[in-house]
């Protein structure tokens, strides 16, 4: 069993069920996940997509669904040839804490010498802080996707 | 934040973040091996990265792993450093502007 190659945290003043709303909406998702929408039925099974600008960067399936503690689907980069790699796992653990919800997000089963890992490292701690950010404040972190080495996709 | 800043104002906290960034997912053996502090000072020096949300550990069968959750880092980036970088951009391209504005 290999351990994963990440683990985040983040602390949110909100409810389990905003987080995950905030996590399953694609409504939602493009306020701090640069413009980035979530799409999927969230039904073990089913199929799992990432939308930028009408275009699909990454997929996956739906593992694991029990609302609003834990969710999990396989991850698989699409859009760049150099970082289509093997499916790896996302797992996001909800925990109340008071008023606080503990967010925990693990990602694992990059290949060895991975190319994907190092745009993956990058952008979760800023997803994670614009999440934050947007259920707290109700406004999302203003990053340019520039900021992160991230192209704009429209003119790619 | 007052946390991650007091976290933060310390070089062998700051080292074991670095191994960490290096090699993510360590045990405490691990992470004591080649230091030049004791297993105890790791071990309160983890203690403080972990309130500090700048660490956070994961079972792993047997083991306890370390990781660097850099979430914490990053909002200080936002807060203190994107801001000021605002201000210069939005100059310069004031400036762009301005020089333009020359030419027609």
């Amino acid at each position: 069993m290999s351990k994963p190659e990440f683990v985040y945290v983040t602390y949110i003043e909100t409810t389990p069920e905003k987080l995950w709303e905030a996590l399953t909406s694609s409504e939602f998702s493009k306020s701090y996940w640069f413009g980035t929408e979530v799409r999927s039925d969230w039904k073990v099974g089913s199929p799992f997509a990432l939308v930028t600008d009408g275009k699909t960067t990454d997929t996956g399936t739906i593992l694991e669904v029990d609302r609003p503690r834990r969710l999990s689907y396989t991850f698989k980069h699409e859009l760049y040839e150099t970082m289509r790699e093997p499916a790896t796992k996302v797992a996001f653990t909800i925990e109340p804490y008071g008023n606080l919800v503990k967010l925990t997000v693990t990602h694992e089963g990059f290949v060895e010498g991975s190319k994907l890992i190092g745009a993956i490292s990058t952008g979760w701690p800023a997803i994670l802080s614009g999440l934050k950010s947007m259920l707290e404040t109700g406004r999302p972190l203003a990053i340019p996707r520039a900021a992160l080495g991230k192209e704009e996709l429209t003119r790619s | 934040m007052d946390e991650v800043f007091k976290a933060l104002a310390d070089a062998s906290r700051r080292s074991l973040l670095d191994r960490l960034h290096a090699n993510n997912g360590q045990t405490l053996n691990e992470l004591c091996d080649g230091l030049d502090m004791t297993r105890q000072a790791v071990t309160k020096h983890l203690g403080i990265l972990e309130a500090a949300n700048l660490v956070t550990t994961l079972r792993h069968g047997r083991e306890k792993l370390h990781y660097i959750n850099p979430v914490p880092i990053h909002q200080i980036g936002e807060r203190w450093i994107k801001k000021f970088e605002r201000g210069k951009l939005a100059a310069l391209s004031e400036l762009k502007r301005q020089l333009e504005k020359r030419d027609e």
